[in-house]
C-alpha cells in the first residue's frame, strides 16, 4: 500500500517508528527554522538596524548550533547506555551552555554586537521553535494516526 | 573627590559584573534538577517499556529543551548586565 502512496513533503518525525528522534526533531526545527529566520532578520533590521540584524542572525545561529549539539550529543549516548544518556544530558547542558557564554563573549568586542537583539533573538527562537515542534509532536504521539506524516499533503497515484 | 567617584563607578562596574555572573549561575541550577528529573524518569520509563523508547526519548529531548530554555532566560540576563 505504502508504495501506492508519494509524499511531496512534511516533517520526519514519527517518534514511534524513529531509532534517532532527537535528530529528526532537530531537523524538523531547523527546516522550520531556515523558512522562518528571513522574516525574522527582516524585522531585525527595521527595528535595530544593520548591527541589530548581524546579532540576530548570530543569535539564531547560536540556537541552531545548540539545538544541533544537543541532538548529536543525545543521540550518541543514547546508543551507549543509560548512564551515558544521563551524563550526556547533564554534562552536555554545562557544556553548551559555557559554549554560548564563550561564543557571546568572544564577540562582545565587535563593532556589530547588540546585546538587547541577540538576547531577544535567542529567547524567541528557542522557545519559538520548541512550540512549533511540540505542536506536531504531541499530536502524533497522542494520535499516532494523525501524526504530521499523516497529515501531509499526500498524492496518491492512479490504480489502473 | 573624582578619584573617589572614579573608585566608586568601577567598584560599581565590578559589583555588576559579579551579579551577573552570580545570577546566571543561580539561574542555571533550577535547569540542572530539570534536566536531571527528566532524564532519570525517562530512563525509568526506558528500562520498564523498552519497545516505548522512541516516544520516550522524543517527550525526554523536548523536555530537557523547555527546561533549558530557563537557563537561557538567565543567560540573556548576564548578556544585558554585562553589555548592554
Amino acid at each position: 500500500m505504502s508504495d501506492l502512496i508519494s509524499r511531496e513533503s512534511g516533517p520526519t518525525v514519527n517518534p514511534q517508528h524513529n531509532d534517532e528522534p532527537e535528530k529528526g526533531i532537530v531537523v524538523d526545527m531547523l527546516r522550520r527554522g531556515i523558512k522562518i529566520v528571513p522574516a525574522w532578520l527582516l524585522i531585525s533590521l527595521l527595528v535595530w538596524g544593520v548591527d541589530g540584524a548581524l546579532s540576530a542572525a548570530y543569535g539564531v545561529a547560536l540556537i541552531f548550533a545548540n539545538f544541533l549539539t544537543a541532538s548529536l550529543f543525545l543521540t550518541w549516548a543514547a546508543r551507549i547506555s543509560p548512564a551515558a544518556l544521563m551524563f550526556a544530558a547533564l554534562f552536555g547542558f554545562i557544556f553548551r551552555l559555557g559554549a554560548l557564554t564563550v561564543a557571546v563573549i568572544a564577540v562582545s568586542k565587535i563593532s556589530f554586537f547588540a546585546p538587547v537583539p541577540l538576547g531577544i533573538t535567542i529567547i524567541v527562537s528557542h522557545l519559538g521553535l520548541l512550540v512549533w515542534e511540540t505542536r506536531y509532536v504531541s499530536l502524533s504521539l497522542a494520535y499516532p494516526g494523525l501524526g504530521p506524516d499523516n497529515m501531509a499533503p499526500k498524492k496518491f497515484k492512479e490504480i489502473k | 573627590m573624582i578619584d573617589l567617584l572614579a573608585q566608586a563607578d568601577n567598584a560599581l562596574d565590578g559589583l555588576k559584573a559579579v551579579g551577573a555572573g552570580l545570577g546566571y549561575g543561580l539561574a542555571a541550577i533550577g535547569p540542572g534538577v530539570g534536566i536531571g528529573l527528566v532524564v532519570g524518569n525517562a530512563i525509568t520509563a526506558m528500562a520498564r517499556q523498552p519497545e516505548s523508547a522512541g516516544m520516550v526519548r522524543t517527550t525526554m529531548f523536548l523536555g530537557i529543551a523547555f527546561t533549558e530554555a530557563l537557563a537561557l532566560i538567565g543567560f540573556v540576563v548576564f548578556i544585558l548586565l554585562n553589555f548592554a
